[in-house]
């Protein structure tokens, strides 16, 4: 019943709107004057397109020095600052042109509005205002680009020997960490094929060495000013591991590992006291579409001192520890190592060195 | 040469009579299985805009869920049934594929069939003044064509298990795995089959085209006096030719990795508790491939919009276009580069970035002679005498969106800022701006500049006026905000963003956007109404209504088949002889000869005027040495 008067409500109005624009349209012709070039609408756009301009210029500064805080998000990592720089530098770069061009546009807009007592300026072209707005911006752009690229450079330039390396692993639809370990501090290799519904979510390769003492997080813990390499995969999909405020992106694609370094500059703690959000925490998002649950890809992320930082990760049990069933996997002349690596085993102090090469 | 050119014409005459005898009153012929070019450009006008009415709706369905996700969508579900949740909201999935066909729609079917598809049909023959396209019969087919690939596209959407749903950019595996998405099943096949159609119909017409230009341009009319429509068109169709076949081959290898196996894309996957059999395959192979179309894309959509309102400025300023060489410079350098800067879509793919510095390097470049166009615009607008029609509104609000959304690709193509802003609101503000706002506003502006040749009636301009001011400022509430939303780091394809704590906040921007999303989707029925109520009732139109010079003005007041009655007039001078000093109007078209104009002449025209009355055969030839 409701639905029925709204119907026949909106019919009337629709009639209404058309019978008002029937009208308007017979008075026009009775007039016998249809609008004219440089007629009232001629003014009326032209002083619109003003209006307009204005207007939405000073909304745009007005939101964006008042609300600065709110759009803009706090900066924790090294390369950030300069890739921020460069937003920023580009920023009012192309504000400038931005304003300059719009009044430029809009007031020629306004002043040589349609008057029939006028003629246009017959002014087809002219080399030298060419060349100089293809010059002009040329320059700027180079400057643009050059810093551009030094920036690129370092930031994609080899990590360091000594980084710390952390595998995050991209599946539907979430995020595992695979750390390497404290006792070998490498990653152990890995196979697709390997990877099983009952436990070896990593398609751990149990015949390397490496692997024993690798251990799984379910949250990114990051060592503060310390260079990170994170080695980035993908099970399934593509994902892409989004680390908004440590300006980090890159994709995980399946069949084609990846990785970015960077050196984080605030631990979580010092981010909380900065930002004043006693709950502020870092975090991992996806940031290429992978299906159903791509919104929901979070993984926490946890920034401390290189103290607590190597304490928590000697607090994780290995993964073999907690897969206590692949040990079979592993090869007979290695058994007695892996237990020992994977923690599963008291270390018996000396001996351990000729196991260990 | 130029007897070749004459040789033509005459055939062209002759054609045009004997078709004459057998073209009249079979319904089929004339409105359905047409080789006019001018119905053909009216079909793929029709099919645009209901394209673009399904595809504009569909966003306002994902805007709804974006700017109120405490919402009920329970009243859709008439519509959308299984795809309404039990809690009355929308299916995560089905939001995927809403974006994707969003996507899909606007960029393919309206953007580039509606809108390259209408202006190239209609404008190329009447504006270099030949009697019809090359191939009359594979412009019908590239229509035909469009239309089965429409229709594929359009039963997609009422699968059980959704359309393809992996985003407009289809990456695989997510595209190539039914496991990974629902969408990824019949939806994705019928995306990929309903595709390759599409590219067959884009390639017939973009071959018409450029066969069209070259060949059947009237007596006079060489290539330095095109207008820069013609330009625009031409340069398009040759980005498609290059750019569409590659697209191709990319979904034909999908085909293959689908159904039969192969491993072109496919690597390393373990899905849905199983290890696949692929190995050897690179899903970045895929985005090379598919960037290699989808960025040619980009101006393949955009060109044309800025030729036509290259024309309609000039017309409505009364002045020539500044910098008619620049111009046309500017467009082959943006159409050359086109080609070389696809990799700027995957600085963060996991490419080398060696590469990613070489396509910022070339990115950036592209900004030069944008830039140069922008410029030459707003200098035809100087000291002009603007009369604000309808279509200059929409002309103006393309300049206004390329500048806006332009100065953003700048942001955008530097790798090094790209790192942050890649899959986030900033980008969706940019491209929306650029491509799709200015594209969409360029399409707008032809509408209501060439519809009194199209139907012989004039479009109602005080709605016109209506209609731009409401899309104009709604489409800026709509994506300006999105920038904020972008730098705070907000992903696109999001169905929420209540699971991230960085991404909180904003609920009145998206609150805005959704709202002004509604408004600007609903002022286009304004247009509506007027295009279809003035196609029938609208007040006559004159011969040549806004007084402009190209050759279109001088057919009939509805030009029939063969669009001129008697002989093609003859091209005497450029396209832009607005306000020539001594002339007695504020403009001379294009067939009037100098010899007629001697109080305007420049001096070296007047020493063309002997070439004039040599039959116009002296005067190719001259031409054609000249340059």
């Amino acid at each position: 019943m409701m639905s029925l008067i709204i119907l026949i409500g909106v019919v009337l109005v629709l009639v209404i709107l058309f019978l008002i624009f029937r009208v308007s349209n017979l008075v026009g012709i009775a007039k016998g004057k249809e609008e004219e070039k440089g007629g009232t609408w001629n003014k009326v756009n032209a002083a619109l397109f003003v209006v307009f301009s204005v207007g939405g210029l000073i909304w745009f500064f007005y939101y964006s020095f008042v609300y600065f805080d709110d759009y803009t998000l706090p900066i924790a990592s090294e390369h950030g600052k300069r890739t921020d720089t460069l937003f920023w530098i580009t920023m009012w770069v192309t504000v400038v042109a931005f304003v300059i061009i719009s009044v430029v546009m809009f007031g020629f807009i306004y002043k040589y509005q349609y008057d029939p007592k006028r003629k246009a300026k017959f002014f087809p072209d002219n080399h030298y205002l060419e060349l100089t707005w293809t010059i002009i911006p040329a320059i700027v752009l180079s400057v643009l680009i050059f810093t551009g690229l030094r920036a690129w450079n370092d930031i994609t330039a080899p990590a360091s020997k000594d980084a710390e390396v952390i595998e995050v692993i991209g599946q539907q639809f979430a995020w595992t960490c695979r750390y390497p370990g404290v006792k070998d501090k490498e990653l152990g290799k890995v196979h697709y094929k390997l990877i099983d519904n009952f436990g070896n979510e990593f398609g751990l390769d149990l015949k390397d060495k490496n692997s024993f003492d690798d251990f799984k997080s379910l949250e990114l813990h990051l060592p503060v000013n310390k260079e990170v390499l994170l080695k980035i995969r993908a099970k399934d999909v593509l994902h892409s591991v989004f680390l908004p405020h440590f300006r980090v992106k890159m994709d995980a694609v399946p069949g084609m590992p990846t990785h970015f370094k960077f050196k984080v500059t605030k631990t979580t703690q010092e981010m909380r006291d900065e930002t004043g959000n006693p709950n502020f925490n870092y975090e991992l998002a996806c940031t290429e579409i992978c299906g159903q649950g791509h919104f929901s890809m979070r993984m926490p992320v946890v920034v401390e001192d290189e103290e607590s930082y190597e304490r928590w990760k000697a607090s994780q049990e290995s993964w073999l520890k907690q897969n206590p069933d692949y040990l079979k996997d592993v090869p007979a002349n290695l058994k007695e190592a892996a237990m020992i690596k994977a923690g599963m085993e008291k270390d018996p102090g000396t001996s351990v060195a000729t196991v260990k090469e | 040469m130029a007897t070749t050119n004459i040789h033509t014409h005459h055939e062209a005459h002759a054609d045009h009579h004997e078709e004459h005898e057998h073209h009249h009153g079979n319904f089929w012929t004339t409105y359905i299985f047409s080789e006019d070019h001018k119905v053909i450009a009216k079909q793929f006008l029709i099919t645009g805009i209901f394209w673009a009415l399904l595809g504009g709706t569909l966003s306002v369905i994902f805007r709804l869920q974006l700017g109120f996700p405490d919402m009920s969508l329970e009243w859709l579900r008439p519509v959308l049934g299984g795809w309404i949740t039990v809690q009355g909201k929308l299916d995560p999935e089905f939001y995927l594929a809403l974006v994707t066909m969003h996507g899909t729609i606007m960029v393919f079917f309206v953007l580039t069939a509606g809108l390259s598809g209408t202006f190239s049909n209609f404008l190329i023959p009447l504006q270099i003044g030949a009697r019809d396209m090359a191939s009359g019969f594979m412009n019908m087919l590239s229509y035909w064509f469009f239309f089965v690939s429409s229709v594929l596209m359009f039963i997609s959407l009422f699968l059980s298990t959704g359309p393809a749903a992996g985003g407009w950019t289809i990456y695989p595996p997510l595209s190539a795995l039914p496991q990974a998405i629902k969408g990824s099943g019949t939806g994705m096949t019928l995306w990929l089959v309903a595709m390759a159609i599409f590219i067959a119909s884009s390639l017939l017409g973009s071959i018409n085209y450029i066969t069209t230009v070259i060949n059947l341009r009237t007596k006079g009319m060489s290539f330095t006096r095109l207008p820069l429509t013609i330009w625009a068109f031409f340069f398009t169709a040759i980005i498609g030719i290059l750019s569409f076949p590659v697209l191709f081959a990319a979904a034909l290898l999908l085909i293959f990795d689908r159904s039969f196996g192969t491993s072109f894309y496919l690597s390393d996957i373990y899905i849905a508790g199983e290890a696949l059999a692929h190995d050897g395959g690179s899903p970045v192979l895929f985005q090379h491939l598919f960037w290699f179309l989808g960025h040619p894309e980009v101006y393949i959509v955009l060109l044309p919009a800025l030729g036509l309102s290259s024309e309609i400025i000039a017309t409505n300023s009364r002045k020539p276009i500044f910098g008619y060489k620049a111009m046309i410079g500017s467009m082959l350098f943006i159409a050359i580069l086109s080609f070389i800067v696809w990799a700027h879509h995957m600085f963060v793919t996991g490419m080398n970035p060696f590469l990613g510095s070489i396509f910022m390097l070339l990115t950036l470049i592209i900004a030069v002679p944008s830039a140069v166009k922008i410029f030459n615009y707003v200098t035809t607008l100087w000291k002009g005498n603007l009369r604000f029609t309808p279509g200059m509104l929409f002309s103006i609000g393309l300049v206004s969106f390329f500048l806006t959304g332009g100065i953003t690709g700048i942001f955008l193509g530097n790798s090094a800022v790209d790192i942050q802003l890649h899959d986030t609101y900033f980008v969706v503000a940019h491209f929306h701006l650029v491509m799709g706002s200015a594209s969409f506003f360029g399409m707008m502006a032809g509408v209501y500049h060439w519809f009194p040749k199209m139907f012989g009636r004039m479009m109602n301009a005080s709605l016109g006026y209506i209609h731009f001011w409401l899309t104009f400022v709604g489409v800026y509430l709509v994506f300006f905000p999105m920038h904020y939303i972008g730098i705070k780091g907000f992903p696109r394809r999001y169905y929420t963003w209540t699971n991230f704590d960085f991404a909180q906040g904003f609920t009145d921007l998206n609150m805005l956007v959704s709202v002004a999303a509604i408004l600007t989707l609903a002022s286009q029925f304004i247009f509506l109404f007027n295009f279809f109520y003035s196609m029938f009732r609208g007040k006559k139109a004159s011969a040549n209504p806004w007084e402009a010079t190209t050759l279109e003005w001088t057919t009939p007041r509805v030009p029939g088949h063969g669009n001129w009655i008697g002989e093609i007039p003859s091209v005497y001078r450029w396209p832009y002889d607005y306000s020539k000093p001594g002339a007695e109007e504020d403009f001379i078209p294009q067939h009037i000869p100098y010899s007629e104009t001697p109080e305007s002449n420049l001096p070296h025209e007047n020493d063309l005027i002997k070439l004039e009355t040599s039959d116009g055969e002296g005067a190719i030839v001259v031409e054609g040495t000249k340059h």
